[in-house]
């Protein structure tokens, strides 16, 4: 019917506590899709947990092996953190592409993969960098893939009770970078068509050591493409590589036809977006040499 | 089916005021600032984060205050369009959009007011591309926005203390 309680935890365990049962509970994070969809009748908790207060969930912390994004974090302050957007690019490019000014100054990474649309801009940036999603729940913590996370079309894999607390990002090894590309038919203020999340690593000769693949918005979930990246290891990323690399992310698309686009036109563009997410990846990698 | 609300007592700086008000535990932070505190120079327009009429800055981070809880701005500063003149003073994105006659209906100009001084606070010398990025969740369906960005950016000049 309507919102009850608003509670406001400082820490996990107090945040546990709050949530109690969680039949009628929801967490609180930018609330850029939870105020919306309660406006929507789509939503409708009686108790709201807002994460913000608690310092883990809205710090950025970075060590020598990785990089931990809070799972409440707005997209600004990732944006405008002093490393994240030169380790990561690609993943500064879809945070930016989340909505207005406005939205990605209350909206996070962790709320954009919780909500899990099709058409999620973060997500194939963040299965491109083999993020991993830090769980806390009743039973205690586990860490899963975040191309494991997403279950269904807004459907995430917590159990209820359970929290995304952190997302936990591998440093990137020398001679790494990422790109992330989306078509939208305006500029601004759209949602994919199709999306391209791409992570490469290349050796001092220019050959692909390592590659990681992941499309969004042509299949019920973002996918992370394995025969895409094992098409590029082992190339200088070569048009025969890059080719096999794009016949298997539309090998691997099954995208829906709606007004964004019919099915057909999703599986051609999604191929054309990665090599150029590829050629993005790689130009940066150059760049910084 | 109607249970009774408990209401949240919250205390915030509005517009550099200590303000105490009561709201509902889902109320909208753009609900309580026009029908708790009267400061209806913010509008509401979606109410779904779109169009940006109901901007207003939250410890000077740019928000929509139809996507933000009352309760969530407890210690909080806020500052609506009614804050941004200095006393009888308009500021220079106020006075430069009079000026270029960057509005027509008026609905999306406190929303474009706030929204610009964020960019020029965060940004002084936007090129024309960063304030229509900046500004893209402003929406105005009056003027074109070519006068709003020639405001803008003629604001930006002003505040940098070079000749318009």
């Amino acid at each position: 019917m309507a919102v009850q309680e608003f509670l406001s935890p400082k820490s996990l365990s107090e945040a546990q506590a709050a949530f109690g049962e969680g039949a009628a509970s929801s967490w609180l994070a930018g609330g850029t899709d939870l105020l919306v969809g309660i406006r929507l009748g789509a939503r409708d908790p009686s108790r709201v947990v807002d994460l913000k207060q608690i310092p883990e969930l809205t710090a950025i912390e970075i060590d020598d092996a990785s990089v931990r994004i809070g799972a409440a974090a707005s997209a600004f302050d990732v944006l405008h953190n002093s490393d994240v957007p030169s380790l990561f690019p690609g993943l500064a490019e879809a945070l930016n592409l989340i909505g207005s000014t406005q939205i990605t100054g209350r909206c996070s990474a962790g709320g954009n993969l919780c909500n899990a649309s099709p058409a999620a801009d973060s997500i194939p940036a963040l299965i491109a960098n083999g993020a991993q999603c830090r769980i806390l729940g009743p039973e205690g913590e586990r860490v899963l893939p975040v191309e494991n996370f997403v279950v269904g079309p807004n459907q995430n894999a917590l159990a209820p009770g359970e929290l995304l607390v952190e997302l936990i990002l591998p440093k990137p090894v020398p001679g790494t970078s990422d790109a992330y590309l989306r078509l939208t038919p305006r500029t601004e203020m759209d949602i994919a068509v199709a999306g391209a999340g791409v992570s490469i690593t290349l050796d001092s000769s220019g050959t692909c050591t390592a590659a990681r693949v992941a499309i969004g918005a042509v299949a019920p979930t973002a996918l992370l493409v394995e025969p895409a990246g094992e098409a590029l290891v082992g190339s200088p990323l070569d048009q025969a590589a890059m080719d096999a690399a794009v016949a298997a992310v539309r090998a691997a698309a099954k995208p829906i036809s709606d007004k964004r686009g019919p099915a057909q036109y999703r599986t051609h563009v999604v191929g054309i977006l990665v090599s150029r997410a590829i050629a993005n990846a790689q130009a940066r990698i150059e760049e910084a040499r | 089916m109607n249970k009774p609300l408990n209401k949240m007592a919250v205390q915030a700086t509005i517009n550099g005021e200590r303000t105490a008000f009561l709201c509902s535990p889902g109320q909208v932070l753009a609900d309580v600032l026009r029908d708790e505190l009267e400061l209806i120079g913010t509008k509401i327009g979606c109410n779904t984060g779109d169009c940006g009429a109901c901007s207003v800055l939250v410890d000077n981070r740019l928000v929509c205050a139809c996507l933000v809880l009352a309760a969530e701005v407890e210690g909080k500063s806020v500052q609506t369009v009614e804050g941004i003149a200095n006393g009888g003073e308009l500021h220079p994105v106020q006075q430069k959009l009079l000026e270029h006659g960057g509005l027509q209906c008026g609905i999306c100009t406190p929303g474009v007011v706030v929204a610009a001084k964020a960019l020029l606070e965060h940004n002084p010398d936007p090129t024309e591309e960063q304030a229509r990025y900046w500004l893209a969740g402003n929406l105005c369906r009056c003027t074109g926005y070519d006068k709003i960005i020639r405001a803008v950016l003629d604001a930006a000049k002003t505040m940098r203390g070079e000749a318009a």
